[in-house]
Parts: structure tokens; C-alpha cells; sequence
């Protein structure tokens, strides 16, 4: 038998949440700092996964297969290619480096805090991993529970309207999911991932095949979030705790995108392209919230809810990306270049997965940390920050301007692919799509940087604004906690290749399969 | 000999039902263990029903003189029953003390409803089927109305009397005329004696199984003959509550599936259409109505109305083509009602403890328990999103395997009714949570004391709500079993 790494990354989170449940509560710095030693178990074993699947990406490693419910042939089975070893380390990554800056910020309640926040992680791993429908559905929802409580418990002023609205949300598109899942158990015979895509799950019924697909597609749609289904985003990150939004942005988004990827893609091809190509639905849905998103950026005045709008725009370029991939398989004469048009597209998809989680994750680090210090996060009461804080202003304008997907930096590389594919595809919507880029160049220069940083400060209006907050630059963790992002950022800027060569291994194989 | 090992069981729980009774004639000094033989009687009984599953060839035909079918389908109940039955008396122990002086009997009346729910599950013909219907109605009304100096027991007593009254007469005019129409109250011979005269007597059978269900759905609490339950549930002492929510639920499902699947297969059709839309109306209202409610009992009591719809799902979507398959519809009722009973009673243990501590069950005065009590809380978030259905809960393997059920058989305008409905639900299972959660306490309130017996019937109900939820093979074997050997 293999080492089964795999389980272990998703349940040395879970170790960690009874670890954390049995340290007397007041011991605070205790419970703070084992949890970060612990969440550097799974990063480690993240790196090591990422690693080994470099050599072949397209392929599932370190399968690990335990029969759980026979009756119904539901199994515990996992497995990783290369955009679930991505996502996985984007996950762990994330996931220490918030239990690291929550040592410093959170002061309330720490027990209960660490205890969900490894439970969140479990779920999160576990769906990348999952290579079960069942077992899927169990981490999907269970993820749920712990976010939940997270923003009720930590977050701003309109939490538990925050917090009941993520859930439910989350919730009406996940049951349909499981109506679409046991369907495809009753149509293929099988739970697992692989072979029910194998199988075609009502290949030659297109009525039910709709139906299921609809159901998949609205479940992952929530999620991501797509217009019109991204409602509950602005509120959610809005009012979660700063760690609570950077998990949610970076991590939980992708759930979404994955299972697109992951199920309804490889399930349902033909019902997909005709959504894609025949009859556009998804596409349009895509550049609505590539605009849209980006568009109501402009007109926030709130720093955090600006870049939770920033979030569904950049989540509509995967949604596009992988538009593209499925829009390929309508058009006849499968040529060479259009298949590598379509690779390109979820390419591009895929990596803006990830880049997005990084950066995003980082703005909303540093909006936490301008929030820590002003105790208000309105764009009015600020100005002329740049020159009181010059550190922080500089990690900002490295993280904002790979968010609007400047050459050199993470974001232009994910951009430009889902661009570069869906242009040979579908080429209206990468037309209509590219306004987002330019808007979303405005809010960042224009709300961003020239409303926080530039200017003169003025001391009389940040007092009033601020209730004589002190202003300082960044602390030593604070630093710390950006570091990693930023050379990540930089890194896969230069040289792609470090994340692109997984995805692309994966996403050939998986397109080679339709 | 034989006849007798099978009725073990039932014979412990009467026994010791006689048992309590009788000590507590004797002598006039108060018996503290009272109490605890009742338990044990309980305990007995469940290990002796699950030494026989295991050990002993249960027998398919019917037994003394065709009334009793002592078969696995009877042994599922046996189980549920006695299961409740030790799990509610170890929550009332602290809970009665408090509250009268006169306790005996109210253990034996519970062992006596137990009993009956047994009966009922293993009646095979229709007059056994009203006697032990009766005999649970009976003992139901008196656990109800038991804490005879408070206006608010005996009113939900005699709500509860006069609604199971007309029920009861309800249902045996339909069973006169099913009698009527076949000239036999054996389910079987029923069966038989409607084999291929379906047409003909239609219009005799039809009505038969409209007056059944009212007697029925009475028990199981489905719309619209739910009306007594929210004010029953409220009045009645929270540990008969708990009872109510579980036990009479579980008799009544038990004699649906028995009633209609051996003695009307024919009339599938029609009691499959009256049912479907039973479900519909029951999962909805009870959804519905529940999110309004600011009383503790009643919104579970609402909720506990809900899911008489989910499981009603179950058996509408049973059909002989799919029988052999895992989520044929009785299959989800068996394991549905199981991981109800654990986490609706546990859920209710809950509340007895609160109501104990506190003197209240408004759902406000939850505000900041966790911070009172990180036990209750706690255990309450697993309860409730077990009743929502969330993964890692017995409540989602129950869900699943309903679900499945009506997909299987494309019922799909139900599975999404119930999909709809399981969201709604969501919000006030959530709202409970909000208040224990994300509320501070009330000014003054203190932390929140747990006496031993709750904390072993919370420590029991919440391992095997998870349980089922994470490990649900066994579960399952049991209730495959328990339908395998139904002979449907």
C-alpha cells in the first residue's frame, strides 16, 4: 500500500481541530501557535505532492481507494492530478499563512476560532481530492458549516445576515446537486468521478442530461460566484473576518471553478458546448460578470467590498476560460490548432484559479491591515497614505497591479490565456470580455491607488475619519504574511511555468478524454 | 417454544411495564429505582430483540392465528421502540422529579406505548392493528396530559384525545369497509381477495384507503391531520414530547408500509397519488409554518411535521421493479426514521436541559449558549444540521436514500419539492443557531449545569446521529434486512 499522503492533508487538519479542542481554553497563545505549527504539516505535504506530479500531471497519483458504504458502492477514493496538486497547495498555503496572521488579530474566542478554521481546511483539501461524487458532496457541504460560523461569529457589523445568506445560498445550490449526483449514481451504476465521466451519464437524453447539468452547473455557479448567482459574495467577504475573507476569496471560490472543471466538463461535453457555442447562455453569463463586476468595482466606496466585487469579475474570466475549452467540442472539424485553442482556454482558467487566490487572498490581507489600524475601511477618509506608509503602499501596488494583470506579474500570465483561447473560440465574448480588463485597470488605479495613496494627507480628515486612529506601517508579521504571496506573485509572473506545466499536463489529458 | 422466544421482547417490556406498577403499590416510602427498572426492562428488551435478529431464523408467515408477524420488518420496530423508550426515560428522570410527586407510572406507561408501538409494527391483521393503534393512543394521551396541575398538559391532553378520537373512528369505518369489500381482515387474504377484482371494487377500496390514512396520518402527524401536534408537543412535559415526536411517528410509517404494501399492492396507484400529495402538502406547511415559530417545542414540533414528508417520500416511491435495488423507497423510511429518532431525540434532550436550567423554551433565551454551555451548544449544531441534512449527519444518509428513492422511479417533481424544503428548513434549524452562536448572553445569565443522566443520553444520541452519518453501512444491512424478509 501506498503512503497515503493525500488523507493525510486532509485529515491532519482534523487532527489538529481535536489537538485544539483539548488545550484548555485560556492557554491562548498555546492553542494560536500549535495550530500553525501544525498547518505547516500539510503545506509540506502539499510541496511534496506538487513535486511528484510534475512528472506526469495528467495522470492521478497516490490513489487511495477503501470501500465505505458498499451497498450503495460509495467509496473513500482520492487522487490528485495537476490542478488538484495546485489547488491543494494553494489551500495549504493560504491556510497557514492565515492561522499565522490570526495569532496577531484575533483576540476573541481563539478556541473556537482555530477549532473551525481547521475543520474549513479539512473540507476544502478534501474536495480537491475527492474523486468520489459521494465523498465530494461530504467535503463540500461540510466546509459549509465552519465558514458559517466564522463570519457569524468574527465577522463586521451585518455578519449574521452575512452569514445566513452565504450558507443558504451555498446550500439551495448544493441539493440540487445531490438530485443530479444520485441521477447519475441510477444512470451509470458508479459514484466515481473518473468512470462516470467515462460512462457519459445520459449520453442520448439530452432533456435529462439538461436537467443534470443544470443542476451540477447552478450548484458550481453559486459558488464561483457567476452573475446572476453572485449575491451572497459582496456580503459574505464583506463581513467575514479578514482571514475568514481571504480563505473564502482564495480558496472557496475555486471549489466552484473546480467542480466545473472536475464534474460537469468531463460529465456532460455535449450538453456543455451547446450552452458554450449553440446557444450561449454560459459565455454571456461569464462577460455580464466579467463587466458587471467590474463596472460596480468603480462604484464602491467601501475598500473590502471593492475587492469582493474585483472577485466575481476575475472569476468570470475562469468561467470564460473554461467556456471556451467546452465551446471547442461544437465546433466540427476538430482541428490541431482549435484544441490547442481550447487547452489554452482552461489553461488559462485554471491558472487564474490560482492566481487569483493569491492575490486576491493578499488584497484582502492588506485590507485587513489598513482596517486594523483606521478602524474604517472608506475610501473617502483616506488620501495621502502613500507617504505615511510607504511599505505597506508598495506591497499594495505590487499586489493591485497583478490584479489588473500587469506583464511580469502572476495575473498577466492567467489573462492572457483565457484570452488567447477563448479569442480562436468564441471570439464576441473575448471582444466583449476584454472591456472587463480595461475597467478593472480604472477601479485599481483610480479607486485603490489614487484614493488610499496619493495626494496630500491630510491629519485633520483621517482624525475625524478615524477617531485619531494611529497610523503605522506595517508590522513584522504583517510583512511576513505577505512575503510568500508577493514572490509567489513575482515568481509565477517570470516564469509560468512552475504552475502552467501542471495545468497544462492536466488539462490536455482531460480534454484528450472528450 | 419457539413462539415464545420470538415474543421475548415484547413480553420483557410488559413485564416490567407490570412490574413498576405493581412495586409501586407496595409501601408507601417513595422508590427512587423505580425508575431504573423501568430502564432496565427497556435495555433488556433492546438487547434481546437484536441477540434474536442475530441468532434466531425469524419466521415470514404471521403467528398466532395469523395476527402477529413476528418477522425482521417487526424487529426493526422492536429496536426503535425500545430505544426510545430507554432514551426518553433517562432524559425524564431529572425532569419528572422536579415537577410531581407521583412518578411510578409514568415510566410504566411509557414501557406500555413501547409496547404497543411494537404491536403495531408486527400487526398482520387489521383488528390487531386497531387494538394496538388504540393501545399507543390510549397511553399517549395519558403521558400527555400527565402533569395534571398544569392547564397547559391537561389542554394539549384533551386536544390530543378528541383529534385521535376521530382518527381512530375514522380509520376503523375504512377498515369495515375493507372488510366489507373482501370479507377478511388478514392482510394477506385482504390482498389476495383484491387480486384482479381491482376495477370492481374501486369504489369500495378508494374511500377504504382515504379513512385509513386520516388514522394514519393522525399518528405520523402529516397534513392536514397534524393540527393537534404543535399544541401537543407544547403543552405535553418536554420528555413526552421527545416520546411523540419519535415513537407514534415510527408506529404509524411502521403500519403504512404494512397496511398498504400487503394488503392494497394492487391499489398502488391510488394511495400513491393521495400520498404524493400528502407528502407535498406536509413538507411544505410544516417548513412553512416552523419559520414563524419562537417556541422551542412547537418549531420542532412543525419541523417533526416536515419530516413525516421527507419520509412519506420513501414509501410512495417503492415499487416492485426496483426492489431489489438499495434505494428502493422502504429502505430510506427505515433508515431515515433511525437517524431521525437519534437526532430528534437528542435534539429534545437538549431542550429538556435548558428547559431544566432555565424555566424556558423560547428560542431567544438561547442567545449565547455557547458561551453558557459549549456541551449543549455543541451538541445542539450537530442535532440540527443533522435535521437539515448536512453531510457527516445521520439526516443526510436519511435524505440521500429518500431522495434516491423518488429518483429512481422519476418521482422527480417530489425530489424537488423536497429539495426546496430542505432549504427552507435550513433558515430555522439556523436560526436556533444564530441565537446560541452569534448572541451574546443575556445580562446575568450564568453558565449552565448538565445533569449525568442528560449527559449520557446527549453523549448517546450525538455519537450515533455521527455515526450513521459516517460509518452508515451497518445501519443499512439492518434495514435491507428488515425489508428483505417483509415478504412484499
Amino acid at each position: 500500500m501506498n503512503f497515503p499522503i493525500l488523507s493525510l492533508i486532509t485529515f491532519i487538519p482534523l487532527l489538529g481541530a481535536l489537538i485544539v479542542f483539548f488545550i484548555p481554553k485560556d492557554k491562548e497563545d498555546w492553542i494560536r501557535w500549535v495550530s500553525t505549527i501544525i498547518s505547516f504539516i500539510p503545506l509540506i505535504l502539499s510541496f511534496i505532492v506538487y513535486a511528484a506530479v510534475r512528472a506526469d500531471p495528467g495522470q492521478m497519483w497516490f490513489m487511495e481507494e477503501y470501500s465505505w458504504i458498499p451497498t450503495i458502492s460509495v467509496y473513500y477514493r482520492m487522487g490528485v492530478d495537476g490542478i488538484s496538486a495546485v489547488m491543494l497547495l494553494l489551500t495549504a498555503l493560504l491556510s497557514t499563512l492565515s492561522y499565522f496572521y490570526s495569532i496577531y488579530t484575533i483576540k476573541n474566542r481563539v478556541k473556537e476560532y482555530y477549532f473551525l478554521f481547521f475543520l474549513l481546511q479539512m473540507g476544502m483539501s478534501g474536495v480537491f481530492v475527492s474523486l468520489d461524487l459521494i465523498f465530494f458532496y461530504v467535503f463540500w457541504e461540510i466546509g459549509l458549516v465552519p465558514m458559517y460560523l466564522l463570519i457569524g461569529v468574527w465577522g463586521g457589523e451585518r455578519r449574521i445576515y452575512a452569514a445566513i445568506k452565504f450558507f443558504l445560498y451555498t446550500l439551495a445550490g448544493s441539493v440540487a446537486m445531490l438530485l443530479a449526483i444520485i441521477g447519475v449514481y441510477l444512470n451509470t451504476g458508479t459514484f466515481n468521478i473518473l468512470e462516470a465521466a467515462a460512462a457519459q451519464p445520459f449520453a442520448g437524453n439530452f432533456v435529462l442530461a439538461a436537467a443534470a447539468f443544470w443542476a451540477f452547473f447552478i450548484a458550481f455557479a453559486i459558488k464561483v460566484p457567476s452573475f446572476p448567482f453572485h449575491t451572497w459574495l459582496p456580503d459574505a467577504h464583506t463581513e467575514a473576518p479578514t482571514c475568514g475573507s481571504v480563505i473564502l476569496a482564495g480558496v472557496l471560490l475555486k471549489l466552484g471553478a473546480y467542480g466545473l472543471i472536475r464534474i460537469v466538463l468531463p460529465f456532460f461535453p455535449q450538453v456543455f458546448s451547446y450552452y458554450a457555442y449553440t446557444v450561449p447562455i454560459i459565455p454571456i453569463l461569464a462577460v455580464i460578470s466579467i463587466v458587471y463586476g467590474a463596472l460596480v468595482c468603480m462604484a464602491q466606496w467601501d475598500l473590502k467590498r471593492l475587492i469582493a466585487y474585483s472577485s466575481v469579475s476575475h472569476m468570470g474570466y475562469v468561467t470564460l476560460g473554461i467556456c471556451a475549452a467546452a465551446a471547442s467540442l461544437a465546433i466540427s472539424g476538430h482541428g490541431e490548432g482549435l484544441m490547442t485553442s481550447a487547452a489554452i482556454g482552461l489553461n488559462g482558467a485554471t491558472l487564474q484559479m490560482f492566481t487569483h487566490g493569491i492575490i486576491t487572498g493578499g488584497l484582502f490581507f492588506l485590507v485587513g491591515i489598513i482596517y486594523e489600524r483606521a478602524h474604517t475601511r472608506d475610501l473617502k477618509a483616506f488620501g495621502g497614505l502613500g507617504a505615511k506608509v510607504p511599505y505597506y503602499y508598495g506591497i499594495m501596488m505590487v499586489t493591485g497591479f497583478a490584479s489588473l494583470g500587469l506583464p511580469g506579474l502572476a495575473g498577466f500570465w492567467s489573462e492572457f490565456f483565457v484570452f488567447r483561447g477563448t479569442f480562436a473560440i468564441i471570439p464576441v465574448f473575448a471582444c466583449i470580455g476584454v472591456a472587463g480588463v480595461v475597467f478593472t485597470a480604472a477601479y485599481i488605479l483610480w479607486k485603490i491607488v489614487q484614493y488610499v495613496f496619493l495626494g496630500e494627507f491630510d491629519q485633520a480628515k483621517w482624525d475625524e475619519a478615524t477617531h485619531h486612529a494611529k497610523l503605522t506601517d506595517m508590522e513584522l508579521f504583517e510583512k511576513v504574511t505577505m512575503w510568500p504571496l508577493v514572490i509567489v506573485m513575482v515568481l509565477v509572473g517570470f516564469y509560468p511555468t512552475v504552475v502552467v506545466a501542471l495545468l497544462n499536463g492536466a488539462t490536455t489529458a482531460l480534454l484528450g478524454k472528450l | 417454544m419457539q413462539t415464545l422466544i420470538l415474543l421475548l421482547p415484547q413480553l420483557i417490556l410488559f413485564l416490567a411495564a407490570v412490574v413498576v406498577f405493581g412495586l409501586d403499590l407496595v409501601g408507601r416510602d417513595e422508590k427512587k429505582w423505580l425508575p431504573y427498572v423501568a430502564l432496565g426492562g427497556a435495555i433488556v428488551a433492546l438487547v434481546v430483540a437484536v441477540y434474536l435478529i442475530v441468532a434466531v431464523e425469524l419466521p415470514a408467515e404471521p403467528m398466532l392465528g395469523g395476527t402477529i408477524a413476528l418477522d425482521s420488518f417487526a424487529f426493526f420496530f422492536q429496536i426503535v421502540a425500545t430505544l426510545v423508550a430507554a432514551l426518553v426515560i433517562i432524559s425524564s428522570l431529572g425532569y419528572m422529579r422536579e415537577r410531581t410527586p407521583y412518578r411510578a407510572e409514568f415510566y410504566g406507561l411509557l414501557l406500555l406505548a413501547c409496547l404497543a408501538i411494537t404491536l403495531v409494527a408486527a400487526a398482520a391483521d387489521l383488528i390487531m392493528v386497531y387494538v394496538a393503534f388504540e393501545l399507543l393512543s390510549i397511553t399517549s394521551y395519558i403521558l400527555t396530559g400527565y402533569l395534571r396541575e398544569d392547564r397547559k398538559s391537561s389542554e394539549a391532553a384533551i386536544k390530543y384525545f378528541l383529534y385521535g378520537a376521530m382518527a381512530s373512528a375514522a380509520m376503523l369505518y375504512g377498515m369495515s369497509l375493507l372488510y366489507g369489500a373482501t370479507a377478511s381482515t388478514d392482510l394477506s387474504a385482504i390482498a389476495d381477495a383484491l387480486l384482479g377484482a381491482g376495477a370492481s371494487l374501486r369504489w369500495l377500496v378508494f374511500p377504504s384507503i382515504v379513512l385509513l390514512m386520516v388514522g394514519f396520518g393522525f399518528k405520523i402527524a402529516a397534513v392536514p391531520f397534524h393540527q393537534w401536534s404543535p399544541d401537543a408537543y407544547e403543552g405535553a412535559p418536554t420528555p413526552v414530547t421527545a416520546f411523540l415526536s419519535v415513537g407514534p411517528k415510527a408506529a404509524g410509517f411502521a403500519l403504512l408500509v404494512r397496511v398498504f404494501l400487503i394488503a392494497l399492492p394492487d391499489f398502488r396507484a391510488d394511495w400513491v397519488a393521495l400520498l404524493s400529495a400528502i407528502s407535498m402538502m406536509t413538507m411544505s406547511l410544516g417548513n412553512l409554518v416552523a419559520l414563524s415559530q419562537r417556541n422551542i417545542k412547537r418549531m420542532l414540533a412543525y419541523s417533526s411535521i416536515a419530516h413525516a414528508g421527507y419520509i412519506l417520500i420513501g414509501l410512495v416511491s417503492w415499487d416492485l421493479w426496483h426492489s431489489e435495488s438499495a434505494f428502493n423507497g422502504i429502505n430510506g423510511v427505515l433508515i431515515y426514521l433511525l437517524a431521525y429518532l437519534f437526532t430528534n431525540l437528542g435534539a429534545f434532550a437538549v431542550v429538556i436541559a435548558f428547559e431544566q436550567a432555565t424555566g424556558s423554551n423560547q428560542i431567544e433565551d438561547y442567545a449565547g449558549l455557547m458561551q453558557r454551555s459549549p456541551a449543549l451548544a455543541g451538541t445542539m449544531l450537530i442535532f440540527l444540521f443533522s435535521l437539515t441534512g448536512i453531510p457527516g449527519t445521520g439526516g443526510f444518509i436519511g435524505k440521500l436514500f429518500v431522495f434516491g428513492a423518488a429518483i429512481q422511479v422519476q418521482f422527480y417533481a417530489l425530489a424537488v419539492v423536497a429539495i426546496v424544503n430542505s432549504v427552507i428548513a435550513a433558515f430555522y434549524y439556523l436560526n436556533v443557531l444564530r441565537y446560541m452562536f452569534f448572541q451574546p448572553a443575556l445580562e446575568g445569565a450564568s453558565a449552565l449545569k448538565l445533569s449525568p443522566t442528560l449527559t449520557v443520553t446527549l453523549a448517546v444520541t450525538c455519537g450515533l446521529t455521527l455515526v450513521i452519518g459516517l460509518y452508515a453501512q451497518p445501519f443499512l444491512r439492518l434495514a435491507q434486512f428488515s425489508v428483505g424478509l417483509l415478504g412484499i
